[in-house]
């Protein structure tokens, strides 16, 4: 296998919030093929944006490294720095700040490509404009150029972000919740615009979301990972994790999602936690950070020692003392 | 270096449409025009009517009149004459302590706010201990020590006293546009530390600076009137203070023909000061995008 | 047969903006029969929020109730011997006082900021029953401490706990939970829901829908439940209602609207949603973005967007018409729409 295009070791990044030490995102180890799409899902406080952001190198990490094509992206040489710069890019979660309010389109997508020399003129950078803005399904592209960005429905400001992110073709992209703001009825077109950069260009994305089900439509040929308190509890193919999930929290998780379907949703099993309390990220239990609501709790070893992600049978692997026992 | 072109020629480009948006804000437009008009009187009125040189003792404090539109003064000279020759002063110190105050606030608020860490504890922990030293007192023991002869050494004295407030404001500002996602995408996609600050913080402060900067002009004007009132400045040359002052000390507050000597001065500045105020309050409509567009 | 709870007649709402009016809600009638649950679901600008807010009285200054009525039912009952009947949108002051919470209480989406910081849990309770004249007699505050723990008891939290918390104290699932059993304290007969969960974390999410539930089936309040999520609606709607720029376009049967609708848009809503159960399904966006309101399209104002759109779209309106008993649809090609739309993709 070729060398994965990022790789996390061991991330810890840690926030100190009055005077206490918060760990947000604790020992997270992941690899990323070039071209692969990943969804990391989570609910809020779950340490997924802040990864996101470690990864986009917007937040430096507190401990560990992460790698780009192999080189620890806190020790680039200069050449090396501006191919990780421009190859990783993000797209934000709220098309109403991701867009400075008072640059037209035009003036957005042109400034990085006149500054990294991408095109050269005046009428080379336009056509350009018109390629990127047609890749992002906003045609006619001139109907757009000048326009300023309060002049666009939500759905097509972040259609602008993903064109000014591809200006400096990046390898990777960061969608943080990049549909979530976004109405329904328009959501799965951005994430099938989103499926045709991996397709056409071998983009790889990372979508962060808390919704699961949004997840597997996008991470179907991919991975999902789920992330809980700051470390990540299980990751695989995401037909496997939807359809076999192995962590105890993944499952818990997938039984409490209502569904659109009023039979599906009404005859879904429920399974109940020991224990309704969200912990605090202050003061985090001991062992398996779920265990205290955890419905399959095994006793002692579960609030003692943290367990490993290790590989559980069909394709997952699994941060959970009892996961062995489901090996198939 | 480019980056700064290109902001100045969007300055100017912005400058003709900030006109036409002006025109639909009724306030605006008024403030806007009387500013205008006033600094056009000032600066070209004196070479129409030119000081008067001499007094004249037959028309001593009269009031208004087809002649004297605001009345004479102590020595016969006309007010109106006085006030045109007076407006110069008040718009040099109103410009130069406005402008040069915000701009330091701009370089050390922004400096503060991006730089962050003990440095911006540090700069804000002195600016906090200039703001509780009270300022007018300083000033006029420093103008007395350093004997102020022209408006100019006065100006930059006053805009050095004044900046530290404004710098907390700008710091704040910069803070909250700093952590905008529009800035985080620039910064990843490494556009450089000018283009970040020029074409993507400033824009988004303009009317803020814009505004801040009227106001500082306005507080300016009313300080240095007050110097020149209690006597602190010398009656270096004619200006508004100057006039009340005199007019005051002539015991003109007990010679009711004589109230226009006094009035009248007062009257320019309080109607400089709305001009002022009102094209303030329209400037946050300027900057607005959203209203740009639709022009 | 029973009156309905609520009957809402050609209810219109519009806004003053700027740029002119904002027709946001345009003419939509419904009922909320007894004990029922009817869902309004719509995307952003649908109208479905403000038509919560007009019936509460608690719009904007901006905004002005057009036209319309709203009869609010209430049947006589053991404990109260008259049944009343309300004219929900003329109310003023005392009136108005004793129908909010005591008629219908409304739970909104930001559960931190309806409770005051500076109170206890239980002088909300205290100061919500005072207000009212609510078990509020000398001698009767242990009942009234005995009624509010059995609602917080029946929310599912501790009320030992939960009644001396200040409101930082308590989650934010924990907190939407008190503003449940605070608005259910005077026994109202029907419960306005906007986004009740929408803030909230998944599994907080599902707590909430439990006991939302549990309460329905136990006390047998009428919920108007306001939300975008298609799925919540699913599970604790009996009727749905789909809002489009300010008018209900469909209204029927949960499983009639979510297995077997007709208008164009809740076809094109329900095909944009991702569930979990099965394979990757076939799912598809609605083209277009939504409209402005201000500046409506003429005839149809989904036209735009609609795939089937012909030139009586473009230029007429339709009203609801019954599609099947209790299915009303407001769509010219609605006998065809689910044939033709089965073939349609975006891209």
């Amino acid at each position: 296998m070729s060398e994965p295009l990022i790789t996390l070791e061991h991330v810890q990044r840690t926030f100190d919030v009055k005077g206490q030490t918060i760990t947000a995102v604790n020992d997270v180890n992941l690899e990323i093929p070039a071209g692969e799409v990943l969804c990391l899902v989570g609910e809020s406080g779950c340490g997924k944006t802040t990864t996101g952001k470690m990864i986009a190198g917007l937040l430096p990490v507190s401990y560990g490294r992460i790698l780009f094509r192999g080189q620890d992206i806190a020790a680039l040489a200069p050449a090396e720095r501006k191919s990780y710069r421009l190859g990783v890019q993000m797209v934000h979660q709220d098309p109403y700040a991701s867009l400075n309010p008072v640059q037209t389109i035009a003036d957005i997508l042109a400034a990085p490509l006149q500054h990294h020399r991408f095109t050269r003129g005046e009428a080379e950078t336009r056509k350009r404009m018109r390629e990127l803005l047609e890749i992002v399904d906003l045609t006619p592209p001139d109907d757009y150029l000048d326009k300023y960005p309060h002049q666009l429905s939500g759905g097509q400001r972040q259609r602008v972000s993903v064109a000014r992110a591809l200006t400096v073709n990046p390898a990777f992209i960061v969608a943080d919740e990049a549909v979530s703001m976004v109405d329904v009825s328009i959501r799965i077109s951005l994430l099938k615009m989103f499926t045709r950069l991996k397709d056409e260009m071998g983009v790889g994305v990372l979508l962060i979301t808390h919704d699961l089900a949004l997840a597997k439509y996008f991470a179907w040929e991919g991975r999902i990972g789920v992330m809980y308190l700051g470390r990540l509890v299980e990751i695989g193919p995401a037909r496997q994790v939807v359809g076999h999930p192995q962590h105890p929290y993944t499952q818990v998780l997938l039984s409490a999602i209502p569904e659109a379907d009023p039979d599906v949703t009404r005859a879904k099993p429920r399974i109940a936690l020991r224990s309704t309390d969200v912990p605090s990220l202050l003061r985090l239990p001991t062992g398996c950070t779920f265990h205290p609501r955890c419905p399959a709790f095994a006793g002692e070893v579960c609030a003692r020692e943290v367990p490993a992600l290790k590989r559980a049978g069909w394709g997952s692997d699994v941060a959970c003392h009892l996961a062995q026992a489901h090996e198939p | 270096m480019q980056a700064i072109g290109d902001f100045l020629s969007g300055l100017w480009r912005e400058s003709v449409k900030t006109l036409k948006i002006l025109s639909r804000n009724k306030m605006g437009l008024f403030g806007f025009i009387l500013i205008v008009l006033i600094v056009l009187l000032s600066f070209v009125g004196p070479f129409i009517w030119p000081p008067e040189t001499s007094a004249n003792v037959t028309e001593i404090n009269q009031g208004a009149s087809a002649q004297h539109w605001l009345g004479t003064d102590f020595q016969g000279q006309d007010n109106l004459r006085k006030i045109i020759n007076g407006g110069k002063d008040i718009v040099l110190i109103a410009v130069i302590t406005g402008v040069l105050s915000m701009l330091i606030a701009v370089v050390v608020g922004s400096f503060s706010a991006f730089v962050g860490g003990w440095v911006d504890s540090l700069l804000m922990e002195l600016v906090n201990i200039w703001l509780t030293i009270p300022k007018f007192p300083l000033l006029a023991v420093l103008a007395t020590v350093l004997a102020l002869k022209d408006v100019v050494t006065l100006s930059v004295l006053m805009a050095v006293l004044e900046w530290p407030a404004l710098a907390r404001q700008v710091r704040s500002q910069v803070l909250s546009l700093k952590n905008r996602d529009y800035v985080e995408a620039a910064v990843m996609l490494d556009l450089g530390t000018p283009r970040i600050i020029f074409r993507e913080l400033l824009p988004n402060m303009m009317s803020f600076v814009a505004i801040s900067t009227i106001f500082a002009m306005t507080h300016a004007i009313y300080q240095q009137t007050g110097l020149v009132f209690l006597g602190i400045v010398p009656y270096s040359s004619a200006n508004w203070g100057v006039m009340i002052s005199a007019a005051e000390r002539r015991g003109v507050l007990f010679n009711p023909q004589a109230a226009w000597s006094i009035l009248a001065p007062m009257a320019a500045i309080v109607i400089f000061q709305l001009a002022l105020v009102s094209f303030a309050r329209s400037l946050d409509e300027v900057f607005n995008p959203r209203l740009r567009t639709s022009v | 047969m029973a009156r309905p709870t609520l009957s809402v007649r050609d209810l219109s709402i519009a806004y003053r903006a700027r740029r002119g009016q904002v027709q946001a809600v345009r003419g939509i009638s419904f009922d909320i029969e007894r004990g029922e649950a009817l869902a309004l679901i719509g995307e952003s600008g649908s109208g479905k929020t403000t038509v919560g807010l007009g019936l509460m009285h608690l719009l904007p200054a901006t905004a002005r109730i057009v036209d319309g009525s709203a009869t609010y039912h209430r049947p006589a009952n053991g404990s109260d011997a008259t049944a009343r009947e309300i004219e929900v949108l003329g109310l003023k002051g005392d009136a108005l006082r004793r129908f909010r919470w005591g008629e219908c209480a409304m739970v909104f989406q930001s559960a931190l900021n309806a409770l005051n910081p500076v109170l206890r849990i239980s002088e909300h309770f205290a100061d919500t029953a005072r207000a009212h004249g609510y078990l509020s007699a000398s001698g009767q505050s242990n009942a009234l401490r005995e009624r509010s723990m059995d609602l917080l008891s029946r929310v599912r939290l501790d009320p030992e706990r939960v009644w001396r918390s200040f409101p930082h104290e308590l989650s934010g699932g924990m907190r939407q939970r008190v503003l449940i059993a605070l608005a259910l304290l005077l026994e109202p007969q029907l419960l306005i829901l906007d986004e009740p969960t929408t803030a909230l974390d998944i599994l907080t999410q599902r707590s909430i829908m439990d006991v939302l539930k549990e309460l329905r089936s136990q006390l047998g309040f009428s919920m108007l439940f306001i939300s975008h999520d298609l799925a919540l609606a699913a599970e604790l709607a009996d009727r749905v209602a789909t809002m489009y720029a300010g008018r209900i376009i469909e209204i029927g049967d949960v499983r009639t609207i979510f297995q077997n609708p007709y208008h164009p848009y809740t076809i094109g809503l329900i095909k944009a949603v991702p569930t979990l159960a099965g394979d990757k399904e076939d799912l598809t966006s609605v083209p277009g973005s939504p409209p402005d309101l201000i500046d409506l399209p003429t005839g149809c104002k989904f036209h735009p967007r609609c795939p089937l759109a012909d030139a009586r779209c473009r230029s007429d309106e339709m009203d609801q018409t019954e599609a099947a008993p209790g299915h009303q649809v407001a769509c010219w090609r609605w006998p065809d729409a689910r044939d033709v739309l089965k073939s349609f993709q975006v891209k």
